[in-house]
């Protein structure tokens, strides 16, 4: 396998933009509906409905066998829960909503970690040092740097802050297929790996641990967890670098 | 994404250096630090510039690698 960039002209990547406002809008919605006593089920026949609506087609229902249209990893869970009617919200937990969304065959990818209710300052601080670290990665993404410069820039801000940032799951390359080139570690030396450039579209996506790094899929074989059960929290962001320079595509503006 | 381990690439060998440690350039134009595999150490496959190879480039070190194949000329 080798490494294959496929860099998006300015008119596909106004097609990934598309998608991935989906994606943001579907986000903003579920803010909403994340309360106690809300199943996970829930949440994810909403966003189907939701994504749906908008005229664009559920990402990640189908692919390679994934059941749902979202991803919804609550507490100990570090992504690609699965949403289920026997999971229900309580108060103090954390849940990560991941969600994709197909527009004219290309996709936009994106997520968060929302406090259900109110939850202990530890998940709180654990949420904005993770939402930072997304920060502070797409901050390195324009034209020159290198990959690993994203990468080493949030694996700096989750473990100055003392938490550990997961090395089995990456960001990746996005645009006509959910995953492409590159991958997108979350972990690195700086100045590593292809210039980036102009037509580079990309999903950054942290996952920190307040614990150990080690993670372990369940016997649904998708849903992964910390070892040590410790609480992990996962943000997301599709970046393309533009003619007009760097752009988050799925921030709701 | 679940993270692929080995990344696997094309390069062509630029120069030996001591170890059993070469200096290839990539089909991308990289420039990497490459060491040659346990087992084509065991068969003694000699490495010699010029030589098309296949690298396994780790997602940890894009600039080291190892050299798992040897083309015949």
């Amino acid at each position: 396998m080798s490494v294959m960039i496929i860099l998006k002209t300015p008119q596909e990547i106004a097609v990934i933009e598309r998608a991935s406002r989906v994606v943001a809008l579907a986000i903003a919605f579920l803010r909403e509906q994340v309360k106690p006593g809300v199943t996970t089920a829930d949440l994810d026949r909403l966003a189907e409905e939701f994504i749906t609506r908008e005229g664009a087609i559920p990402a990640f229902k189908g692919y390679r066998g994934y059941p749902a249209t979202l991803c919804t990893s609550v507490n100990e869970e570090v992504v690609h829960g699965i949403p289920s009617s026997r999971r229900r919200l309580e108060e103090g937990d954390i849940i990560g909503i991941d969600v994709g969304a197909i527009v004219e065959g290309f996709y936009g990818d994106a997520a968060v970690t929302l406090p259900v209710g109110r939850v202990s300052e530890e998940a709180a601080r654990l949420l904005r040092v993770t939402e930072a670290a997304l920060d502070a990665g797409l901050a390195q993404v324009r034209a020159g740097n290198r990959l690993s410069d994203i990468s080493h820039a949030v694996q700096t801000v989750a473990e100055d802050a003392g938490y550990s940032v997961v090395t089995d799951f990456v960001g990746h390359g996005i645009g006509r297929n959910l995953h492409e080139d590159p991958q997108v570690p979350n972990f690195g030396k700086p100045g590593e790996g292809p210039r980036l450039k102009e037509g580079l579209v990309l999903a950054i996506e942290p996952m920190v641990n307040i614990g150990g790094h080690e993670v372990e899929v369940l016997s649904d074989r998708w849903t992964v967890v910390t070892r040590d059960k410790s609480l992990s929290a996962h943000f997301e962001h599709t970046i393309a670098i533009t003619p007009d320079g760097p752009k988050v595509l799925t921030r709701a503006a | 994404m679940p993270k692929e381990d080995a990344i696997e690439v094309q390069g062509t060998i630029l120069e030996p250096l001591p170890n059993a440690m070469f200096r290839v350039a990539l089909e991308n134009g990289h420039r990497i630090l490459a060491h040659i595999s346990g087992k084509m150490r065991m068969h003694y496959i000699k490495i010699l510039p010029g030589d098309k190879v296949t690298v396994e480039l780790s997602p940890y070190d894009l600039t080291r690698g190892r050299i798992t194949y040897r083309f015949s000329k």
